[in-house]
């Protein structure tokens, strides 16, 4: 599988970890060089410097022929604007984002975007916690 | 009209004078505290803080009876989804966004923001206006169909006047549909014939731009 990560945050930094070690062809975007630290040294990564939203920057990580594309900057209109574009433009198959801010994760759902939302995720396991005495 | 605008930098500074001297109800929306500060100081409650983006702070101030959003923050990604918030949520008939990569004018409208102002784009046309010969402005460019109008006056070259129209031999995709001499409007038929100083407007689809420039250039 060949999967593009938009933010080499701590989330996406992992999971590009843990998804080149299963054997898939990884390559992870950031607009800062600093953020590549949370990588592993010897990791099989493609890292790629800029922003989501520019059309080179995402064809040099290859989402032209990209199966899958993870949302994961830290900025919510950053993601949406990055999977919408991702999916109209670059047509690829599987796009997914991280979105903390709930109502606007909550509007674009019905717009069709796969989104992930960690607050409503938190809320959740704290809610279990409490319950479960 | 009640018109909503979302960044509070010069461009929305300025703009909220303009269409408050034109008697609109005009509120500015800023998230930096130090900039609203600012701008409260000169606007009073014209403005407020909060974050467009965020649904609860449209909410508060009645968006869903605006009857224009701008967004002209300095991110493309935030005046994109302060757009599509505004449409899908607060049901605002008409939205603008400034864009700032000229790149992204095509997803916006195509993700349903009904304007898109590009300052990249309007410096490089003006541009090339400059060393056209024949100066076609642009006047209107529709989300749908990839079209656009266009005016232009014609040079006493132009090989447009004095011609039946039926006789011009226009680019594909080209049409002409109205003159303008003087006061007067010009409805083109078959048989009209253009002269020197008229004005004319065509719709021309966008591919086609290239072939109607060298019409303008070469033939005009």
């Amino acid at each position: 599988m060949k999967v593009v990560i938009l933010g080499c945050s701590r989330v996406g930094a992992m999971l590009a970890t843990g998804l080149a070690k299963d054997g898939n062809e990884v390559a992870v975007i950031d607009s800062k060089e600093s953020s590549f630290v949370r990588l592993p040294k010897d990791a099989q990564i493609k890292r790629i410097l800029g922003g989501g939203v520019e059309h080179d920057t995402l064809k040099k990580a290859g989402i032209e022929e990209a199966d899958v594309f993870l949302a994961l900057t830290n900025s919510d209109n950053a993601n949406l604007t990055a999977a919408q574009l991702v999916k109209q433009t670059f047509k690829v198959p599987r796009v997914a984002s991280r979105i903390y801010d709930v109502q606007r994760a909550k509007a674009f759902e019905g717009l069709g975007l796969d989104i992930i939302c960690p607050t409503v995720d938190t809320v959740e396991k704290f809610q279990q916690f409490l319950k479960s005495k | 009209m009640y018109i909503v605008i979302v960044g509070g930098g010069d461009v929305g500074l300025s703009l909220t004078r303009l269409l408050q001297e034109e008697e609109h109800e005009v509120v500015l929306v800023e998230k930096d505290p130090e900039r609203f500060s600012k701008l409260s100081d000169e606007l009073g409650e014209s403005v407020i803080m909060g974050d467009g983006a965020e649904l609860g702070t449209l909410l508060n101030m009645g968006a869903n009876r605006a009857d224009v959003l701008v967004a002209v923050t300095g991110t493309d990604q935030d005046n994109l989804v302060i757009c599509q918030i505004a449409k899908l949520i607060y049901l605002i008939p008409r939205t603008i966004a400034k864009v700032n990569d000229p790149k992204n004018e095509e997803l916006f409208s195509s993700l349903g923001v009904d304007a898109t102002v590009s300052s990249t784009k309007t410096i490089a046309s003006l541009i090339e206006e400059k060393i056209d010969a024949g100066m076609a402005i642009p006047l209107l460019a529709f989300k749908e169909g990839g079209v656009e109008i266009f005016k232009t006056e014609l040079s006493k070259e132009s090989s447009l006047i004095n011609k039946k129209i039926s006789k011009l031999k226009l680019p594909q995709d080209c049409i002409i549909i109205a003159g303008l001499r003087g006061n007067e409007v010009i409805i083109p038929r078959g048989d009209t014939r253009f002269r020197e100083g008229d004005t004319i407007i065509m719709l021309i689809r966008k591919e086609r731009k290239e072939a109607f420039k060298r019409l303008f250039l070469e033939a005009v």
